[in-house]
């Protein structure tokens, strides 16, 4: 095992200790002190985006700002001529070419993951590759895809393919690799054929990592979206950011950065809840 | 079911780990397998049970040579070694139908009901081994491995881990069911335990680090069965191999020191 291959997490930075707070002060005030916090450092961050917006003209204020954001979810599922697709259509368009392109990098990653993590040849064979296209922007791909399809928005989807598959792959073969010696030993004792070992052992085992990888993939996959539709131009939540900046509304620029950010912790929040329900129990 | 181990010779890198090992254990027989850490008694028994593979020298049951592991043994390990996300009932069941794929499902089914039953685990079937104790998790461990219908039994420092209350009682299991109704004739277990040791084992083999051979002797136990617990500490035999062991073994350390 190189160190290259140790799963990935994408985790967001451990909170600094808690200052113990006295026993009697009750459950709730964490909380509260948590939340006071974050209401605080939002403010600072908001009050010096205020000074910077008073030096550039350029830069709406953040009232401006939080102005846009108010019309941009007063319909956000309309489709008119005169307002254009609304932003939550366009987010739609956004999610559904992720999911499709998650889809089919977790089709294909995992089992050609597991598939590596269990056999010393295939590793040796496709590892090199992985690691020698892993390093490049999925953005890259985006000519070949175009060619291959014709289609900003099918490309698009296939960038998504290659932005995940590599995480997903990497990450399985991780989990796959490490099956506990004990695991091994049984079964071989008990003779367990290609099914029962794939079935109880391998996947039970390569599990916590396989949604290790996933969320990293979704998390990445979710930036990099906005990227292409940026380049394919036609729908979703990058097409909007590119054409709302050629309109002149950086205003809705801000406002849409904020959206996407929400909708980018929200898949997260999802695929934590399922690292948790998948970690494995701490076994004697 | 006779086991013939002849002139097996294993190295690890440079270490000799097994010299020259010449063993019989005849069918019905119960032998312990004692020594000190790096002697080689486990690695002994992964070669019978066809983990390892010797590097010279072989392993036959009934005159056959071992080539790796077969429905005729089963082995139990120290480490429990269940499978953390099935159930007690399931690791019991999934390795039964895994290694007797000449049986029906049906038999796989009853095997695994009888011996959960027989350690008393048949009501704790839908936990998994992290919501049960180490002894009932061992308990389960040792049910799968009767419940596959071997002949002969390889434990592994099977009571190592566990306390002394729970290590008494899962004894006592563990000659009961080899000896009233299981299809497991010959049982060979490593331990580290002198009092395990005897108590349990008609003969005790002793291995030894160099510069002994691998196998420094071996103890006849003449004690009778069935061996009430209580009462053997009492036999003279008892404390004639207890002393002649702890002698051996005291010797072993001090010149592999």
């Amino acid at each position: 095992m190189t160190a290259t291959v140790q799963p990935e997490t994408i985790a967001p930075p451990a909170p600094p200790p808690a200052p113990t707070a006295p026993a009697r002060a009750g459950r709730l005030l964490p909380a509260v002190s948590a939340a006071g916090w974050a209401v605080l450092g939002t403010a600072v961050l908001v009050a010096l985006w205020a000074l910077a917006a008073t030096r550039t003209p350029d830069l709406p204020t953040p009232s401006e700002s939080f102005t846009a954001l108010k019309d941009l979810l007063r319909h956000p599922f309309a489709d008119t001529p005169a307002t254009g697709r609304g932003v939550g259509l366009q987010m739609l368009s956004s999610l559904g070419r992720v999911f499709k392109g998650f889809a089919l990098a977790a089709l294909v990653g995992v089992p050609a993951g597991l598939a590596m993590g269990a056999n010393r040849r295939v590793w040796k064979a496709v590892n090199p590759i992985v690691q020698l296209l892993r390093p490049v922007s999925p953005l890259a791909w985006y000519p070949i895809w175009l060619a291959i399809m014709d289609s900003g928005p099918k490309a698009s989807v296939w960038v998504i393919f290659i932005t995940a598959l590599w995480l997903v792959m990497i990450n399985t073969a991780a989990g796959a690799s490490q099956i506990p010696h004990e695991q091994l030993d049984v079964s071989r004792v008990f003779r367990f054929g290609r099914a029962a070992y794939v079935r109880h052992v391998l996947i039970p085992n390569a599990l916590p990592s396989i949604v290790t990888g996933l969320r990293s993939a979704m998390g990445i996959a979710w930036m990099v979206i906005v990227a292409v539709e940026m380049m394919s131009g036609s729908s979703g939540i990058g097409f909007f950011v590119w054409d709302t900046y050629n309109a002149g509304r950086i205003d809705n620029v801000i406002a849409a950065i904020v959206l996407i950010g929400m909708v980018g912790l929200v898949l997260d929040a999802l695929f934590l809840r399922l690292a948790r329900r998948v970690k494995l129990e701490v076994t004697r | 079911m006779t086991l013939d181990i002849r002139d097996v010779q294993k190295w690890f890198g440079s270490q000799h780990v097994l010299r020259g090992v010449d063993l019989t254990v005849s069918s019905g027989e119960f032998v312990s397998l004692i020594g000190h850490s790096g002697c080689g008694k486990s690695t002994l028994l992964n070669v019978v049970g066809g983990l390892v593979r010797p590097d010279a020298g072989q392993a036959l049951l009934d005159g056959e040579q071992v080539t790796g592991p077969g429905p005729d043994r089963a082995m139990v390990f120290q480490s429990y070694s269940l499978l953390p996300r099935l159930s007690l009932e399931a690791n019991v069941r999934e390795a039964v139908r895994a290694a007797r794929r000449d049986r029906p499902k049906s038999w796989g089914d009853e095997m695994t009901e009888r011996y959960l039953t027989a350690v008393g685990l048949w009501e704790h079937r839908h936990k998994r081994p992290h919501q049960v104790s180490g002894g009932m998790a061992q308990r389960a461990a040792v049910a799968r491995a009767f419940a596959v219908g071997p002949r002969i039994l390889l434990l592994d420092e099977p009571f190592g881990a566990l306390d002394a209350l729970t290590r008494a009682r899962l004894q006592a299991q563990l000659v009961e069911l080899w000896g009233s109704e299981s299809d497991t004739e010959t049982v060979l277990m490593v331990t580290h335990g002198i009092d395990e040791a005897i108590l349990l084992a008609d003969r005790v083999v002793v291995m030894a680090n160099p510069p002994f051979d691998s196998i420094r002797t071996i103890l006849d136990v003449p004690i009778p069965r069935p061996r009430d617990r209580a009462a053997v500490g009492s036999h003279p035999a008892f404390a004639k191999v207890q002393e002649e062991l702890l002698s051996i073994l005291a010797e072993d350390q001090l010149l592999a020191a």
